[in-house]
């Protein structure tokens, strides 16, 4: 089967809206009916966080959603436990974001096995550089069609974008500026950056993350990308949620419509 | 007082991928790649640069006041019935051998053009040594401490401060040092142009476990030349230090890494006993996975999360231990032993009353094995003793009457 980020992106080149949430968060069952809501009203991709005790590329927000949900009793193996039948209900590309620590203590080849059991579709790990995954781990993942989604910053060379972007399956994830997750910069001052991205002509898709929280840094973003990447801000939205049904429609609208 | 540049072919030394065996690298994410990219491709040549190394050594005998002393403790050695020496890195300026590296990377980050420092503290005793030299050079400096280790460390939050520092409390996890290293990396991540982060101990992604072991190793560079002064040979029967991330046990191993016949003795924290909870012996009770961008032996769950260690010393309340020792670990290079809380303590005492020595909670550690060697009468053993225990006095108070 083809990978469906691949499907994704084989009909869909504009406005992707990837949504990132927290597995096991704001409550530990909460996993699938989030994604269940992020499908139904309009997410075009899902990017599932495995929580962590120390998540160094993330700002308080997601660090404080990792910690609550394993406080909530989430681990690797409890997730891959939520996601046994979730093919039977959701149909959109699932990518894994998590830390490497995690994956290489379960077992890296075994927790490829369990994505490609279960339907995940790519996996982004921010702290597996791309020397050690070409090294190392590639075969792995590709055994089980798993794309590694790598990241891009504005101080990314022109040579080390190329180079990821050879090594890269699914799209490329542009980090929009140095910064941890959930830090407000202003997107004029990267649109220099963007424009430079998109000159490049890649061959992956490109969606452009961090930073982007409604719809005006959504569109913004997305004209110079494929589309792009919420996570702080639907973090904050869900984080007191009485209605998650609710609160994904309101949010995904308050960007798509 | 050269800094370690070429060091062969040795077995223990980092390779040429910032490995050492099976344990190293540097697991980063992109955001920092420009940064630690930067540091791999010029470390070495910086290092190796005569006029680096003149400004190194200027500095490290004129303001730190090295060398320091090999101390022969003759009370110490009757008690223990073994020839014992004391390498007084306690006698540096600012009270520790933390300032050996932070002197080195000050150096090194005016080179790289930086003009602003970030730095991670557990005790205090490498803030304040980084706090120091950001003084020194007049460079802003940002210091990140957990909030736990402010509370107890008090004394060193204030020498930060009044050198100018910026002291900010990690809150996140367990507050302590792991904690505050990621919040520097994090500074480092938002501010990647202008900053150099101080990295503290032989930790963290490579070049820095190589590059704080080539800082610190002035310690058994001076060793060396001062033993074969007082006993006719360079070479002890035993190095003792102890160990938290490792940097002062890198520096005292370091030029004798490659002479098998000098045993190497490290000691982690035992904490309230290592099988309690509360304990900090990363290798007997770490398995292999990523800290800090490391690839080491770390404290962690089945599930992959990395665990909140104890121990009454912040400088070795750490749930890995650096890469390099990792190694030393695994290929038996070096014995691993742990001292507990209380073990510590009563070292601290012992060696205060004999000596007229008061150590860090740190250092005292080391000490605490001195007693489960099985040493001879005529054993050379140097113990490196890290640190000063002003800092401690608190902690050495509460314990008075008990």
């Amino acid at each position: 089967m083809q990978n469906r980020i691949d499907q994704l992106f084989a009909v869909k080149r504009h406005n992707v809206l990837n949504i990132y949430c927290t597995a096991g968060f704001p409550e530990l069952n909460d996993t699938l009916p989030v994604m269940t809501a992020l499908q139904q009203y309009g997410a075009d991709l899902i990017e599932l966080g495995m929580p962590f005790s120390d998540p160094l590329a993330d700002g308080p927000v997601i660090q404080d959603s990792s910690t609550k949900a394993l406080q909530n009793g989430m681990s690797l193996h409890k997730l891959f436990e939520q996601l046994t039948s979730f093919r039977d209900r959701i149909q959109v590309p699932v990518i894994l974001m998590g830390y490497f620590n995690p994956v290489l203590t379960y077992g890296v080849e075994a927790f490829c096995a369990k994505c490609a059991e279960v339907g995940i579709d790519g996996i982004i790990v921010p702290d597996l550089p791309m020397a050690e995954y070409e090294n190392e781990y590639r075969p792995v993942f590709e055994k089980y069609n798993l794309h590694l989604i790598f990241l891009v910053t504005p101080e990314t060379s022109e040579e080390r974008i190329r180079k990821i972007d050879s090594l890269s399956k699914g799209f490329i994830y542009a980090v929009s500026s140095s910064s941890t997750t959930g830090k407000d910069k202003d997107m004029k001052d990267q649109q220099a950056y963007f424009e430079r991205l998109k000159q490049l002509q890649l061959k992956n898709p490109v969606l452009i993350g961090f930073g982007i929280k409604d719809k005006a840094t959504f569109e913004a973003a997305s004209a110079y990308a494929n589309g792009a990447i919420i996570g702080t801000a639907f973090i904050r939205a869900i984080e007191h949620s009485k209605n998650i049904d609710e609160t994904v429609k309101t949010f995904i609208s308050g960007i798509t419509q | 007082m050269d800094i370690a540049i070429n060091t062969g072919n040795s077995r223990y030394q980092v390779d040429k991928n910032g490995y050492y065996g099976r344990f190293g690298g540097a697991y980063i994410p992109e955001m920092l790649y420009p940064n630690v990219q930067e540091l791999q491709s010029q470390y070495l040549s910086i290092l190796s640069d005569p006029t680096f190394q003149q400004d190194f050594e200027a500095l490290l005998r004129d303001y730190v006041g090295r060398p320091s002393p090999l101390y022969f403790a003759k009370r110490l050695s009757e008690k223990y019935k073994a020839k014992i020496y004391l390498k007084r890195e306690d006698l540096n300026h600012t009270g520790a051998h933390k300032v050996n590296n932070t002197i080195g990377q000050i150096l090194l980050a005016q080179r790289l053009g930086k003009r602003r420092i970030i730095a991670e503290t557990g005790a205090g005793q490498h803030g304040v040594a980084t706090a120091t030299v950001c003084a020194l050079m007049g460079m802003e400096c940002v210091v990140y401490m957990g909030s736990i280790d402010i509370e107890r460390q008090a004394p060193n939050v204030a020498r930060m401060k009044m050198l100018g520092a910026t002291v900010v409390p990690a809150t996140s996890g367990s507050k302590t040092l792991k904690d505050a290293t990621n919040e520097a990396i994090r500074d480092w991540i938002n501010n990647p142009v202008n900053t150099h982060y101080i990295l503290g101990t032989a930790a963290g992604p490579h070049p820095y476990p190589d590059m704080v072991a080539r800082f610190q190793s002035v310690i058994s560079e001076e060793i060396k030349k001062q033993l074969l002064e007082k006993t006719g040979s360079e070479n002890p029967d035993y190095v003792l230090a102890c160990i938290g991330g490792g940097s002062n046990a890198a520096g005292a191993y370091f030029h004798y890494l490659d002479r098998e016949e000098v045993k190497l003795v490290a000691v982690e924290a035992g904490g309230k006993g290592v099988h309690s909870g509360f304990s900090a012996a990363t290798t007997q009770l770490g398995t292999i996975g990523i800290i800090h961008a490391s690839k080491t032996l770390l404290m962690q769950t089945n599930d992959g999360q990395i665990v909140e260690p104890h121990s009454i010393s912040a400088g070795l309340d750490y749930p890995g231990i650096g890469p390099m020792h990792a190694h030393l670990y695994e290929s038996g290079r070096a014995q691993f032993l742990s001292a507990t809380d209380d073990e510590a303590l009563a070292a601290a005492y012992e060696l205060s009353l004999l000596e007229g020595i008061i150590p860090a909670m740190e250092s005292a550690h080391a000490l605490a094995k001195l007693k489960d060697l099985p040493l001879n009468t005529d054993d050379v053993v140097v113990v490196c003793l890290s640190g000063r225990g002003d800092k401690d006095l608190d902690t050495y108070i509460r314990h008075m009457n008990k």
